[in-house]
């Protein structure tokens, strides 16, 4: 297996703990409920019943006929989490860590969120479960996804608008912390992707792999082999994380990460840490993360509120340097097109987020052999970025 | 012992209570920093604590946010912080202790960090964001150095994280006195000065209290249980309105014994 954790919490050098003194017996405690949950049948008894009648798992494994035949080559499958209730995969992670909060006697949740779509799930879930719930959100955010704050509005959470920084994902990851340390006594941070200090990225990733699978056992029934290539968008990584994970051992499957080039690469003006490969500590873990040389954050740019991070989550780290998985970019122009190309090809409008995979993995497609077979991961629905597309499409 | 330590020490020996306040280095521009250490010197403080700006200071409340800012846009960063510290180090004569996040050393190279902070004669070092578990990354390069790792300690840990920390410090132990960020409050849990109280009584070095600590009284009250108090919002506030006489007023509160 190569995703064990040698030193604790860590990914080869990646990952670690690196939080405010006052936050260690917290993680501590979260750590110890984590581990008694995976321990516990009833516990997985009732997340897989909530995931199953709830949010609608488990989700298809879509063959895209008419995108297979317009590239003309991959047989190309995408993994449909844009079908689960709330419109992306977030809501897995979201409701299986509410119900480790409820095991934990927590009664508020605290959360970030870019795009919106973590922070819709929270909400959600927080309404579901009757917990009280604060999300934070970068104002730049909030403007570009003033749907979503309505949603979590009208689910009962509140909406704090983030000034701080660029006022997008990592500013309001930082307000999100603040909170916690503040009212760790009686909160938990649900942090929505594959980020942060131990145990969160593995936390994360558990909540996430149903994605991976799930679609192991459906690519098995439907082809009987695994994929030659699997594709997914990665922001701070978790939709990519459980898709990646059931299959990490399986070398003969090539996995792809794609990182938002925003404006390209060279204008500066981007979110691929995997570009850069600096190496540094944000959010409490070490990663490699986009700053300047003074070791100052820099300010991620994409189109795409949920690309919208200026780092990448430890495994990813470590599984680039393991040259497990292949890790490119994909610009702001390029991620327009894959919406596009799959709204009118198969009637499906992709978030802007899983549009850099589409984009990616339509090029791919094109190189494989009609007898190869391509997974991309559908993380999420593009209802949310119709205004946004629009004034992209017509600003032109 | 190290040079940290045996000022406080000097100063509790003598029946007094240590006092370290906290600037924002570089707000207001870097050549406040030899202004504000040297009245600060001037006006009886054991140490300085300085601050680093970051651009991402999750410990910090929306005083020292707002200072941090101030001091990047002058231009305020590790490297030009130690080197204006390091230029007039002959009139400093109390320990200075460097508070900065973790990223920032990193970038610079902690090898190379250690050097200029030796060069810039600093005693002590404040990583916020790095707990105890993570602090090897920097021990290894501090070692055989006269500068002082202090730890943070939260009076809410269980008693045996407690006693870990309080035995790997160095310096002073930093008690933060309240669940939270930096800046300033209204008041303090009845039950702090019996956590403080234990605190002391498994620790084998100076204690200080901080964290929301803001007027004479707080000061005051504090002084009762530990050997001093670290004050930071309400002086870089201070600093940056230019108040100081009451920076004078908090560095004067009596021992109390």
């Amino acid at each position: 297996m190569m995703t064990t954790t040698e030193k604790k919490g860590r990914y080869g050098k990646f990952g670690g703990q690196f939080v405010p003194e006052t936050l260690m017996t917290a993680l501590q405690q979260l750590e110890q409920a984590f581990e008694e949950a995976k321990q516990d049948p009833a516990f997985h008894e009732e997340l897989n019943g909530y995931l199953k009648d709830y949010v609608g798992r488990e989700n298809p494994l879509y063959f895209a006929k008419r995108l297979t035949k317009k590239l003309g080559g991959a047989k190309i499958y995408l993994k449909r989490e844009d079908l689960n209730h709330t419109g992306a995969h977030k809501i897995n992670n979201a409701l299986a860590q509410a119900l480790l909060a409820i095991r934990m006697g927590k009664k508020k949740i605290v959360a970030e969120t870019g795009a919106g779509q973590h922070g819709v799930a929270t909400a959600t879930v927080c309404a579901l479960f009757d917990l009280e719930c604060i999300v934070f959100m970068g104002k730049e955010d909030v403007r570009r996804q003033a749907l979503n704050v309505f949603r979590m509005e009208l689910l009962g959470a509140t909406v704090v608008s983030v000034d701080q920084g660029s006022g997008t994902l990592k500013d309001a990851c930082n307000e999100a912390l603040r909170y916690w340390v503040s009212n760790v006594d009686d909160t938990h941070y649900i942090l929505g992707s594959a980020l942060g200090p131990h145990p969160f990225p593995a936390i994360v990733r558990d909540f996430q792999r149903i994605i991976g699978d799930e679609t192991r056992a459906q690519i098995l029934e439907k082809e009987q082999r695994l994929p030659d290539a699997i594709v997914a968008c990665v922001g701070g990584g978790s939709n990519a994380i459980g898709m990646f994970t059931p299959f990490v051992d399986d070398q003969e499957v090539k996995l792809y990460g794609v990182e938002a080039a925003g404006k390209g690469i060279q204008s500066g003006e981007h979110a691929a840490a995997f570009a850069d490969l600096k190496e540094g500590v944000l959010h409490g873990a070490y990663m490699y993360l986009l700053q300047d040389d003074n070791g100052f954050i820099q300010e991620a740019y994409s189109i795409s509120a949920g690309l919208d991070y200026p780092a990448v989550g430890p495994e990813h780290c470590y599984l680039h340097d393991a040259g497990r998985v292949t890790y490119e970019a994909v610009d702001d122009d390029q991620a327009l097109e894959g919406l596009q190309l799959l709204s009118r090809t198969e009637g499906i409008i992709p978030a802007l987020e899983s549009s850099h995979a589409i984009y990616y993995a339509a090029n791919l497609a094109k190189t494989m052999s009609p007898d190869d077979i391509l997974v991309i991961c559908l993380s999420g629905r593009g209802d949310k970025d119709v205004q946004t597309v629009q004034q992209a499409l017509e600003g032109k | 012992m190290t040079t940290l330590q045996r000022a406080i020490e000097t100063v509790t020996t003598a029946n007094d209570k240590a006092f370290i306040p906290y600037i924002m280095a570089g707000d207001g521009g870097l050549d406040t920093i030899k202004q504000q250490i040297l009245f600060l010197q001037q006006h009886g403080a054991t140490a300085i604590e300085v601050g680093i700006p970051f651009s991402d200071p999750v410990a910090d409340g929306p005083t020292i946010q707002a200072a941090g800012l101030r001091a990047l846009e002058a231009g305020a960063n590790l490297r030009t912080i130690l080197a204006e510290i390091a230029s007039f180090k002959e009139e400093i004569h109390i320990p200075l202790v460097v508070m900065t996040y973790l990223n920032p050393i990193i970038r610079y190279g902690i090898e190379a960090f250690v050097e200029a902070a030796e060069a810039a004669n600093i005693k002590g070092l404040i990583v916020p964001d790095m707990p105890l578990e993570e602090a090897d990354m920097l021990t290894d390069a501090l070692a055989g150095h006269d500068i002082a790792l202090v730890q943070l300690i939260s009076l809410t840990s269980p008693t045996e994280r407690i006693e870990k920390l309080a035995a790997a410090a160095q310096g002073f132990i930093y008690a933060v006195t309240v669940n939270g960020i930096t800046g300033t409050r209204e008041g303090f849990d009845e039950a702090l000065h019996e956590h403080l109280s234990a605190l002391k009584s498994v620790a084998d070095i100076p204690v200080l209290a901080g964290f929301g600590i803001s007027t004479r009284e707080h000061v005051e009250a504090m002084n009762h249980s530990v050997d001093g108090v670290i004050v930071g919002s309400a002086i870089v506030k201070a600093f940056h309105e230019n108040r100081l006489a009451a920076i004078e007023a908090l560095l004067t509160v009596p021992a109390n014994q």
